[in-house]
């Protein structure tokens, strides 16, 4: 069976419907271990305690960039195939992708104040984060203002392509530019500079977010697929009255 | 300020976000949930099922 005929939205609906539960289930309990590791790991040599910012800041931007990462693999199974459960999944990743980035900036910003002096500087890397949200924004406003759903998924899968070029220039700004944020410490050339002791519950944090994130996206996935239910049987239902 | 109210603040922030973003989802698709149920009854969505294939 091609993998294709798996990705339709019946079997997603039959499939998600007994997962869900157990990733929503398994976020909770990976993020209540990772908190606990969180606050239990040393304080960092320079910046003391507000290292523990760096749990929830540093996931949220990741998930931030593979939210966005997943809609560009759907705009081309959008424009490719014309695939139903990607437009339904590239749908459902924006809100949740921008609440992802949204929180990376607020939070960044709190990390900033005590650490930087201040909130906010138009640095590369903070700026093309900024981008980043500005981009979730507005592919949802563009699907928004677009009453074919058919035109606006296209119209939306072409501009997550387009602003794609801004994800390598997110993870590479610190490197490309001279820059306050500081330099990738986790997936860099040489290995982690962070210590064991704050990089393990760091990954505890992130694996949990990510299984929160993909929770959340299936819910979303399998509101749309209800939503695009109800509006065809409305239709039909009013069809129906007019014969 | 103290750290304390940074760290605090970033926890509140993130918790109040995430939450509002799955209570926004659970309650769209409680609304989706019932709009179809109602639909059904109508003997709508029934009709619709035998045409595609998608009964029980």
């Amino acid at each position: 069976m091609a993998i294709l005929d798996l990705a339709n939205p019946v079997r997603f609906l039959s499939l998600s419907a007994r997962i869900l539960p157990w990733i929503a289930g398994a976020a909770v309990a990976t993020l209540a271990v990772g908190f606990f590791l969180a606050f239990r790991a040393p304080p960092d040599y320079q910046q003391g305690e507000t290292v523990r910012i760096m749990y929830i800041h540093v996931p949220f931007a990741w998930l931030g960039l593979f939210g966005y990462s997943m809609m560009a693999a759907s705009s081309i199974g959008i424009l490719v195939w014309r695939h139903p459960l990607a437009d339904v999944a590239h749908k459902a990743a924006a809100p949740v992708g921008a609440t992802f980035t949204a929180l990376c900036l607020v939070t960044g910003a709190l990390w900033g104040r005590p650490m930087w002096g201040t909130y906010w500087v138009w640095d590369a890397r903070l700026t093309s984060m900024l981008v980043l949200l500005l981009l979730y924004l507005g592919l949802m406003a563009l699907r928004a203002a677009i009453d074919d759903p058919n035109r606006a998924g296209r119209a939306a899968a072409v501009l997550t392509l387009v602003g794609f070029i801004n994800v390598p220039i997110v993870k590479f700004s610190v490197d490309w530019w001279n820059t306050l944020h500081q330099p990738a410490s986790v997936f860099r050339m040489g290995g982690s500079t962070i210590e064991s002791s704050l990089l393990w519950p760091l990954l505890v944090c992130a694996i949990g977010f990510t299984l929160l994130f993909v929770a959340l996206h299936m819910l979303g996935m399998r509101t749309e697929i209800l939503r695009r239910r109800v509006q065809a049987l409305e239709a039909r239902a009013a069809a129906e009255a007019m014969a | 300020m103290s750290h304390f109210v940074f760290i605090a603040a970033s926890y509140g922030v993130a918790t109040l976000g995430l939450g509002l973003l799955a209570g926004w989802l659970l309650a769209d698709y409680g609304r989706q949930r019932r709009a179809l149920a109602e639909l059904e009854a109508r003997g709508i969505g029934q009709r619709s099922r035998r045409g595609t294939g998608d009964a029980p």
